[in-house]
C-alpha cells in the first residue's frame, strides 16, 4: 500500500453548484448527489512545474503594452496558505480582470465602455518559499451583467490556484473593501453571508507605496492536509 | 470607547479558512486556456480560443515540445451539455493523469521505481468551442494504487469550469474496453445505472469520445473529493 496525503473536505464556506439567484446555475448545476470518493493518489498529487507548464511569469500588468493603462494602479499582495496556516511555496496564481473602465479584453464582452489597448488584465506568478505573490495592476471598474433587473457586478480580480494537488484546486474572486455592490451581487452572495467577507481584500498602507501606487492584502487559503484522514 | 464598527475581511484571524470557490465567468479566455494547454503529447495550439483575445493582447503560453513519449498517444473529444442538452460554449476542462507507467510527475508521488517522461507533466486544460466541445491530445494512462492494495484501473481525474460554474464540477474519464474497470475501487462507488457516464467510448484504434452532461437524463457522475 501506497501511503498518501489526504486533503481535509470543503468546509461550511463554499458556495453551493445550485444558486438560483445567479440565473445561469440553475441548468449547469448537477441534481444528482455527488458520490463521496477515498482520495487516491490521483487527488493528492498535482503539477509542480510551471514554467514548463505555463510559461513565465507576468507581475506587472500595467507593463504589458506601449504606455501605462489608464486607471488607479494597485498593488495587490498577499500569501497563499493552507488551513493549518502554513505556506504554499512554489504555486501559480493566474489572475485575469476587467480594466478600469470595467470592460473585459474578451470579444463577447459587448459592454459600452471603453477598452484600453494598453492593458489586457491577465498575469501568473508563483509563490515563493514564503507563500507570497505580488501584482501590480489597475483597479478593475464595476460593470453591469444580464442576470437581472440593473445587475452590476462589484468591482473584482479572478484568481485561480492550483496548489499541491487535484484536491486543491481553487479559483475564486477577490472584492474591494466597503464595495456597496458586494451585498447585492448574486455571485458573492452565494457564499454563506458568514463567510463572504473572506473574498474581501483589505487596503494597506504598508503595501501602499508612496507617490506610486494603493495597496491592498489578499491572503488565500486552500485545503490543507487532514490531520484525521478518514477512510471510507 | 465608542467608534465604527470592524468590518471583517479577508485579513481577519477569526475570518481564517478556505477561500470560497467562485465562478470563472464568460470572459475567462484570454487569462487560463493557453495554446497547447490540451496537448499534452506536444506542438499543437489545442485548448486555446485565441479568436476571443483581440490582436495584440495573447499574453499566454504558446505550445511546447516535450520530446519523446512512452506509451499510446490517444485523442478524447467530447462535448458539454447543460440540462437541456444544449452545448455549453463558455465551458473549461482540466485533465490531470499519470503517464504511461502509471507514475505521477508530481513530488507527491513516492513510486521512484517507475520511470517518469520529464517532457509529460500530465496536466493539461482547454476551452469548449463554440458548439462546447473539447479536445484532449495525450498518453494513455497507466495503473495507479488505491484505497488499501487495491489497484485503480486507467483513469483521467477531470475538473469542469465555466459561466454558471460557482465551483468545479470532478469526475473522471475511465475508457471502454479496459479490463481493469470491472474491479477499479472508485468506479465501483459510483450508483451502477450511471457508472456508463464515467467510461469514454472507443471511437477508432486511439480515439475516445467522453461527452459531459452536466444535469439531465444522462447527467454524468460527479465526485466529492
Ligand atoms: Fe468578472
Amino acid at each position: 500500500m501506497t501511503k498518501i496525503l489526504d486533503y481535509t473536505r470543503e468546509d461550511a464556506g463554499q458556495p453551493p453548484s445550485l444558486f438560483p439567484a445567479y440565473a445561469s446555475t440553475v441548468a449547469r448545476s448537477p441534481r444528482e448527489p455527488l458520490v463521496r470518493i477515498p482520495q487516491t493518489l490521483t487527488e493528492t498529487t498535482g503539477p509542480a512545474d510551471w514554467s514548463a507548464l505555463m510559461g513565465e511569469s507576468k507581475a506587472d500588468l500595467t507593463r504589458q503594452h506601449a504606455a501605462a493603462p489608464l486607471g488607479q494602479r494597485i498593488i495587490v499582495s498577499g500569501r497563499v496558505l493552507d488551513e493549518a496556516h502554513r505556506p504554499v511555496p512554489n504555486t501559480v496564481v493566474e489572475i485575469w480582470q476587467a480594466n478600469a473602465a470595467g470592460r473585459y479584453i474578451h470579444k463577447k464582452d459587448q459592454w459600452d465602455a471603453p477598452l484600453d489597448p494598453n492593458f489586457t488584465g491577465a498575469g501568473r506568478v508563483i509563490t515563493d518559499a514564503e507563500g507570497r505573490y505580488r501584482y501590480v495592476t489597475v483597479r478593475p471598474g464595476a460593470y453591469p451583467w444580464r442576470n437581472h433587473y440593473n445587475a452590476w457586478r462589484p468591482s473584482h480580480i479572478h484568481l485561480s490556484l492550483l496548489g499541491p494537488a487535484f484536491a486543491t484546486r481553487l479559483v475564486t474572486q477577490m472584492y474591494f473593501p466597503d464595495d456597496p455592490l458586494i451585498p447585492i451581487d448574486p455571485i458573492a452572495g452565494a457564499v454563506p453571508e458568514a463567510y463572504r467577507q473572506r473574498m474581501v481584500s483589505r487596503f494597506d498602507l504598508a503595501t501602499t507605496q508612496p507617490d506610486w501606487a494603493l495597496g491592498y492584502l489578499f491572503d488565500i487559503v486552500l485545503r490543507g492536509p487532514d490531520a484525521t484522514p478518514m477512510g471510507i | 470607547m465608542s467608534g465604527p464598527t470592524k468590518t471583517l475581511d479577508n485579513q481577519s484571524p477569526e475570518l481564517f479558512g478556505q477561500t470560497p470557490w467562485q465562478t470563472v465567468g464568460p470572459f475567462f479566455h484570454y487569462g487560463l486556456p493557453w495554446k497547447g494547454g490540451a496537448d499534452l503529447t506536444g506542438g499543437s495550439d489545442l485548448g486555446a480560443r485565441p479568436e476571443l483575445t483581440p490582436e495584440g493582447h495573447y499574453v499566454l503560453k504558446t505550445a511546447r515540445d516535450p520530446g519523446p513519449l512512452a506509451g499510446k498517444m490517444i485523442e478524447i473529444v467530447g462535448q458539454v451539455f447543460d440540462a437541456d442538452d444544449v452545448p455549453v460554449p463558455d465551458a473549461m476542462i482540466e485533465i490531470w493523469q499519470a503517464n504511461a507507467a502509471g507514475r505521477y510527475n508530481s513530488p507527491d508521488d513516492p513510486r521512484e521505481e517507475l520511470a517518469l517522461d520529464a517532457g509529460f507533466i500530465g496536466f493539461g486544460r482547454g476551452a469548449t468551442s463554440e458548439d462546447g466541445e473539447y479536445r484532449f491530445n495525450t498518453i494513455l494512462p497507466g495503473r495507479t494504487p488505491g484505497p488499501g492494495n487495491s489497484q485503480q484501473a486507467p483513469h483521467i481525474a477531470v475538473g469542469v469550469f465555466g459561466r454558471g460554474l460557482l465551483k468545479r464540477l470532478v469526475t473522471r474519464i475511465y475508457f471502454e474496453g479496459e479490463a481493469a474497470n470491472d474491479e477499479d475501487p472508485i468506479l465501483a462507488l459510483a450508483p451502477a445505472a450511471r457508472r456508463l457516464t464515467l467510461i469514454a467510448s472507443k471511437t477508432g484504434e486511439a480515439t475516445y469520445r467522453f461527452d459531459i452532461h452536466l444535469q439531465g437524463e444522462h447527467e454524468t457522475v460527479f465526485f466529492d473529493i
